[in-house]
């Protein structure tokens, strides 16, 4: 083959098409870079579009009464009316649910990484909790209602909420905890077996310990999930509105959460306000996304926070 | 040697602590198994509802009236018009979040710097963390408004708010899911592509891409299911009311938004309302169940072509 | 040549220890390197190299593993502008113009110098695709069947694939995989092509192969090759230069005076065995 392509001064001159090239290059990343940020200006628009409706509306007074029917009442000069019994409901609703979830998904993540054998039943379980993480949360919503709330008597409840949350967000829980169990090595394993100790010892002295950064980042953000779902928890009928938390006295004048009794959670009270015709009501139901998004942006934060605090140290 | 002073390996460590080691393995195995129970759970309570509301609704007329009319008088229970609002939602979001979830994730992947996706990629996923209902809030309070100075006719509620909403909600789901895919194609590829004079474009778009086709179409996939399941943005963006209409202005109602619907009001437990939200809720999952199951088969032929 | 043939001359040319085809009389410079370093970061690479490659011999770069010689390599064809915090300093001539000019278009050059990695990296297409690569993205896609065949031939794989080109890349062995990626290299016809130990992930008859293959590309192509196995630096090269530790050239030369006269002492020590 004897004829080249280019001859001896041909290479400084820039290739026949790649002017042509480099000009629909150019303007490929320039649409690739204004889809990318059009994300972040939807993120800027809706959380400009919240504050600017929710100005005004939101002061101290909204985080400490209760809801009500007029208007005028959640004016500055009004009697006072808020977001309180949905804030302390969504508040126990979430711890309630941390507690079910770190049991449950942290113990399906230890028998997955450290017990469990390879079987069917194994890979069965596994692809099963990619699946589950699919399944939309109304649909979670329907077992809730059918299961707690019918099958096994517990009502509307706080429970019956908190178990139907627990179930959502466990296999991000599991998923999340199994990458963190993994992510000890396997030296440290070695080392607590070599002196002797059993396999529980070594996952819950050598294990659990070097996981558990890992494992609260993922419960958090899951938890952090929870708390803004609506269709779950309305599906099992919790209250749109309640003029009081689900507190109830204890002995010794104690104050308990009120576990078996009716509650409602923010998000329940803002599909509420968002649906309410009266004039107004729109402005209330932005003051209490803004309260949902602090909280919701803080536990991030916290995850966040714990993720880098540990990452650098390991 | 006596045999009083051989060492006794059969018994290490104290029986306790045999007896808690057996026990706290089922106790975990018990936790993992609970993940099966819930999935039969739900096909059980499902699939129960739906049968208690076929003895009274004819499966035929279900899937073949084009007329949804529940709590009429004189009731009609045709599927169609609620999986019309749901296909509506689903290929108006997809219209939105493909093109521009994939763009997204190309940029992340194949131009920007370590520094813009440091940036990028936390407020994508914030994005991704937004509560539904807050979507919904700003379909109502911010895009509607924005289609009603275009189309003065539109209405409060709208198919095409709630499907410009859903649309921007799962965008993060597309991109990260695509540029997951996009990173997992080996960089020689790339090398190779440059070496024989591609230029970036030619390597993202000729290469990477085509390389990572099955995982973006996975993410697709997954986003989509996503979308069919969507609830709350959809209620409140597009309404309540369930028809078949090709108009993007006029209200809709999903699947969800029926089921919704149902859960707000007062129906009395065995009435034929709250037994339709089982059917529905059947549907639903059959529908997403599917998409599921294709995308992770999906994916799962993407991981052979590497090894 | 059949399988036996190949590893049988591969065993007759590794006791003459040289190449059999003799170099042309005069030849040209094609690549010259001036005093260039090249760093990552603060890391010194390559330490002021200088050394004139001539047109259309097999140039062999030898050395200990992190000498620098995959560098330098990637220098040539400025692959090492994707990477991070990479550096040059010096000059490269490539046909008498500076690569690291400003006015030179990387991809441009890249056109001209094809390159060989050292894992076969075919593209996930089919046989056809991956050779058509190369011509569609710089629009040489007339005739482009033609061209295909014409480069799997040259890279001796044609016998092998021309019923199957619709198979995907992938789904040949490595030392097919390999020709496949030498195959595409040369199909948009470079002036010169890059080898980054081609054969180190092969087994013994698939580099007997390649081998082969390298010497019948010398008489079209300049070929530079880099590899960490002394007899095959031996067996196909013209000229051979020597990098040791630190990123230094220590000795180039023709082949056969380095591995029976080096000059250098250490080159000696590293090529008996007594360095490296």
């Amino acid at each position: 083959m004897s004829q080249r392509y280019i001859d001896e001064e041909g290479f400084a001159i820039e290739g026949d098409n790649l002017d042509r090239k480099r000009f629909y290059g150019k303007i490929f990343v320039g649409v690739c870079f204004v889809s990318a940020i059009i994300g972040v200006i939807a993120l800027g628009l809706l959380i400009a579009d919240v504050i600017n409706e929710a100005w005004g509306w939101l002061d101290w007074t909204f985080l400490t009464y209760p809801p009500s029917q007029l208007i005028e009442n959640y004016l500055p000069d009004g009697r006072g009316a808020g977001i309180f019994p949905a804030l302390i409901g969504s508040i126990i609703l979430i711890a309630l649910t941390a507690i079910f979830t770190i049991l449950l998904g942290v113990g399906a993540a230890i028998y997955l990484e450290e017990y469990a054998p390879q079987s069917r039943l194994t890979s069965l379980i596994e692809a099963n909790i990619a699946n589950l993480a699919g399944v939309p949360s109304i649909v979670y919503g329907l077992l809730g209602l059918a299961l707690f709330v019918r099958a096994f008597q517990m009502g509307s409840s706080l429970i019956a909420g908190a178990l139907t949350l627990t179930l959502l967000i466990l296999p991000i829980v599991i998923v999340a905890s199994q990458e963190a169990i993994r992510a000890v090595p396997d030296s440290r394993r070695q080392a607590a077996f070599g002196v002797g100790a059993t396999k529980w010892e070594v996952i819950r002295d050598v294990v659990l310990p070097s996981a558990l950064p890992g494992i609260m980042t993922g419960t958090i953000l899951s938890l952090s999930r929870a708390i803004g779902e609506t269709a779950p928890i309305l599906m099992i009928g919790a209250a749109t509105t309640m003029f009081a938390p689900p507190i109830r006295d204890g002995p010794y004048g104690t104050q308990l959460p009120d576990l078996f009794g009716p509650f409602s959670a923010m998000p329940m009270q803002i599909f509420d306000w968002a649906t309410l015709p009266q004039e107004g009501f729109q402005h209330v139901a932005a003051a209490g996304i803004v309260v949902l998004l602090t909280v919701l942006l803080s536990m991030n934060a916290l995850a966040i926070y714990i993720r880098y605090r540990y990452e650098t140290k390991t | 040697m006596s045999t009083a002073d051989e060492v006794d390996l059969s018994h290490g460590g104290s029986r306790r602590e045999h007896r808690v080691d057996s026990l706290v393995r089922w106790v975990f195995f018990i936790c993992a198994l609970l993940t099966i129970l819930t999935t039969v759970g739900i096909i059980l309570v499902l699939v129960q509802g739906a049968v208690t509301f076929f003895l009274d609704v004819s499966i035929i007329e279900y899937f073949t009236s084009i007329d949804w009319a529940p709590l009429d008088a004189d009731p009609s229970f045709g599927i169609w018009p609620l999986i019309w609002g749901t296909l509506v939602i689903t290929v108006g979001s997809a219209l939105i979040a493909v093109p521009i979830g994939t763009l997204t994730a190309i940029y992340l992947s194949e131009y920007a710097s370590d520094q813009t996706r440091s940036v990028l990629k936390p407020l994508l996923e914030i994005l991704a963390g937004i509560p539904t209902i807050v979507y919904g809030f700003f379909a109502l309070s911010f895009i509607t408004p924005q289609i009603q100075r275009v189309f003065p006719d539109t209405g409060t509620f709208n198919a095409l708010a709630g499907a410009i909403v859903v649309g921007i909600m799962i965008i993060p789901m597309v991109s990260s899911l695509s540029e997951d895919a996009m990173h997992a194609v080996p960089d020689d590829l790339r090398q190779a592509a440059y070496g024989l004079g591609a230029t970036r474009f030619d390597v993202s778009t000729n290469v990477v891409v085509p390389a990572a086709l099955s995982g973006i179409v996975a993410a697709y996939i997954l986003a989509i299911s996503r979308a069919i399941g969507e609830t709350m943005a959809v209620t409140l963006a597009a309404g309540m009311r369930p028809q078949i209409t090709t108009n993007p202005l006029e209200p809709i109602q999903t699947m969800t938004a029926y089921m919704v619907q149902v859960g707000t009001g007062d129906l009395s437990v065995g009435s034929i309302g709250y037994q339709s939200l089982f059917a529905v809720g059947l549907t639903l999952f059959a529908m997403t169940l599917a998409m599921n199951l294709v995308s992770l088969w999906i994916k799962g032929r993407y991981r052979e072509v590497y090894r | 040549m059949s399988l036996v043939d190949a590893v049988t001359d591969r065993f007759a040319t590794d006791l003459r220890a040289e190449s059999t085809r003799e170099p042309p009389a005069d030849p040209d410079t094609i690549i010259e390197a001036r005093d260039l370093s090249v760093y990552y970061g603060e890391t010194l690479a390559i330490d002021s190299v200088s050394m004139r490659i001539p047109e259309r011999q097999v140039t062999a770069i030898i050395g200990p593993s992190g000498c620098g010689k995959s560098t330098f390599l990637r220098s040539i064809n400025r692959m090492n502008d994707l990477v991070q915090g990479a550096r040059v300093e010096g000059e490269l001539h490539f046909k008498g113009k500076n690569v690291y000019d400003e006015d030179v278009d990387p991809v441009a050059l890249r056109r001209l110098i094809g390159m060989v990695f050292q894992r076969p990296n075919p593209f996930p297409k089919s046989i056809y695709d991956n050779v058509a690569y190369g011509l569609r993205i710089q629009d040489k896609d007339d005739n482009l069947d033609e061209r295909v065949e014409q480069a799997l031939r040259q890279a001796a794989l044609w016998d092998e694939v021309n019923d199957q080109l619709d198979k995907n890349g992938l789904d040949l062995s490595g030392g097919q995989q390999q020709r496949l990626c030498i195959a595409r290299a040369i199909a948009t016809d470079p002036e010169v092509i890059l080898m980054d130990e081609p054969a180190s992930a092969l087994d013994p008859v698939a580099t007997a192969q390649i081998e082969d293959l390298i010497d019948d590309l010398a008489r079209d192509y300049t070929v530079i090759i880099v590899t960490h196995n002394m007899q095959q630096a031996a067996r196909i090269s013209d000229k051979t230069a020597v990098f040791l530790t630190g990123g230094e050239l220590v000795e180039f030369g023709d082949t056969s005076q380095i591995f029976s006269d080096p000059e250098n002492e250490r080159v000696e020590a590293y090529i008996t065995g007594r360095f490296g």
